[in-house]
């Protein structure tokens, strides 16, 4: 699973000290159930990403706890502060244990 | 098949059987909102659901949940098989307690979103989204 996972976020390249941002992601995820089955009449077993977190400069942003009716390729959607340059850093948790992370850095405009 | 005294009980103890289902699938959400609130009182208030009233795909219903003070929004799909959908828990540089995702549903149905305010008083708010084509791949 973990090959063809690819996590997109956009952010603003640079921002006002205190503004609010908003922050996109998206990243690819087959985000398998486990309530579908297969041809065979078997159940697949499920297959999601559980987790997502945003972070600025170490602090949190959002922390989301995700379940088996998210989408596939999970899309959020949220507003951040930022009170100075720094790097954003985002996360999500597979259920397999694997971990994907992207970070997009900001500057003060 | 004759109508007999015992077929007659049998057709009706399907038909409770049928209309029993939709009960037993809400009661997982009503233990799922005794989970995140610990049995307090849910009222009504400052919290949001945008959410479409018809999706024609309930693979991917976009909807958004807002509000001004809370500190964790949980979101609950009432009629899906496992009614779990996502918890939002804002941090410190949340801009506003606002975020928007991509669900599933497997049919028509309520999607209710439950917020935990600063004070530790919880409201929730609900939606009614009919489904044309249900999310859950039969």
């Amino acid at each position: 699973m973990a090959d063809d996972v690819k996590p997109r976020v956009k952010v603003p390249k640079s921002a006002a000290v205190g503004e609010k941002i908003v922050v996109k992601t998206l990243i690819s995820h087959k985000m398998e159930s486990g309530q579908r089955k297969d041809a065979d009449g078997n159940v697949i077993a499920r297959s999601i990403i559980n987790r997502f977190t945003c972070d600025f400069n170490g602090e949190n942003v959002v922390d989301v706890k995700m379940e088996a009716a998210i989408s596939t390729n999970p899309y959020f959607e949220f507003e951040a502060m930022v009170p100075e340059a720094g790097e954003f850093k985002f996360t999500w948790y597979d259920d397999d244990g694997s971990v994907y992370e992207d970070t997009k850095t900001i500057a003060i405009a | 098949m004759e109508l007999t005294r015992r077929n007659a009980m049998a057709m009706g103890a399907g038909a409770l059987l049928i209309a029993g289902l939709p009960v037993r699938l809400s009661a997982a959400g009503e233990d799922a909102i005794a989970a995140f609130t610990g049995g307090a009182e849910v009222g009504t208030g400052d919290v949001r659901l945008i959410a479409p009233e018809i999706a024609e795909n309930g693979n991917t219903v976009p909807i958004e949940v807002g509000s001004d003070t809370a500190s964790e929004i949980l979101v609950l799909a009432m009629g899906n098989p496992t009614p779990g959908v996502a918890t939002f828990k804002f941090g410190p540089l949340s801009g506003s307690r606002t975020a928007s995702a991509r669900i599933r549903l497997a049919g028509t149905q309520d999607v209710v979103a439950i917020a935990k305010l600063q004070d530790g008083t919880f409201v929730q708010a609900s939606s009614t989204i009919k489904v044309t084509i249900g999310g859950c791949g039969g």
